[in-house]
């Protein structure tokens, strides 16, 4: 059993109160920082008869630093850019562009045939095309007058 | 009016500066700037661009930047959009350290890296002794 001081408690509060000064919002701000200032690549989707197009702007990247999964109706996309070491031991300037990993997801509109799907990248512009699954794409509907 | 911000260096030298004024029909690509003890180097990024669609001009110490997408949305309306099909553009100004003879541009998947040398009198240098 422990004797009751009025003051230790105090003290422990004043301890809580000098951390939070000296390391304002250091919790909060690890953990929501990389949703807060992350790498959001533009993504736009089409769609046509036949498929879907999804395209990322991702320049500068290498082939295989892109990944690109579908699973259930939803396309996603993440990768990584690291930065480049010819330039490591360079001053840098002015870094503008992003560096570290992103992702973004996407759920399709209608099904799609998942072994018929193909990416390409060019000019830094990654492209996906999703085929539609026969059921979901548009059909005609013949009337026959008897 | 030209408005003008001094961009790089952190030791106050005027090195390259910026041409910001407003261009509503242009984005302006994000870069990156090194410097190296050889000069500079200038990463653009400029998705969907290519080398035909890069025009790189230099009229006095000032370097303007022009990027003309070609990727051409597919003839359907789209669902969801984030891009901005505009084209790109930033002016820089040059150091007249610069050797603007020797500037170097190449186009990597909607990435400019432009190398900037510098002229040979500002370069460090050793100096033998003898």
């Amino acid at each position: 059993m422990s004797v009751w001081d009025p003051f230790r408690k105090l003290s422990t509060l004043r301890d809580e109160i000098d951390r939070l000064f000296d390391h304002p919002l250091s919790a909060l701000s690890e953990t929501t920082q990389p949703f807060l200032s992350g790498w959001l690549p533009a993504v736009d989707l089409f769609e046509d008869k036949d498929n879907f197009t999804v395209k990322a702007e991702l320049p500068g990247m290498k082939k295989d630093e892109i990944e690109i999964a579908l699973h259930d109706g939803v396309l996603s996309l993440s990768g990584e850019r690291k930065s480049d070491e010819k330039y490591e031991s360079a001053q840098a300037c002015r870094s503008e562009r992003f560096l570290g990993r992103f992702q973004r997801t996407l759920a399709l509109p209608a099904e799609v045939v998942a072994d018929k799907v193909h990416a390409t990248y060019k000019d830094g512009i990654l492209t996906v095309t999703l085929p539609k699954a026969e059921e979901a794409k548009p059909k005609q509907i013949e009337v026959t007058v008897k | 009016m030209i408005m003008k911000n001094a961009v790089v260096s952190q030791n106050e030298d005027q090195v390259v500066r910026e041409n910001s004024r407003a261009e509503r029909s242009y984005v302006s690509p994000a870069v990156n700037i090194f410097e190296t003890k050889d000069g500079f180097v200038l990463e653009a990024e400029m998705p969907g661009v290519n080398k035909e669609g890069l025009e790189i001009t230099l009229d006095g110490s000032a370097l303007t930047l022009v990027g003309r997408r070609s990727d051409v949305a597919p003839q359907t309306e789209p669902i969801y959009q984030e891009s901005r099909p505009t084209h790109f553009r930033r002016v820089f100004e040059l150091d007249p350290a610069l050797d603007t003879a020797k500037i170097d541009a190449r186009m990597e998947q909607g990435v400019l890296t432009l190398s900037l040398p510098k002229t040979e009198k500002v370069k460090p240098r050793k100096i033998a002794v003898s």
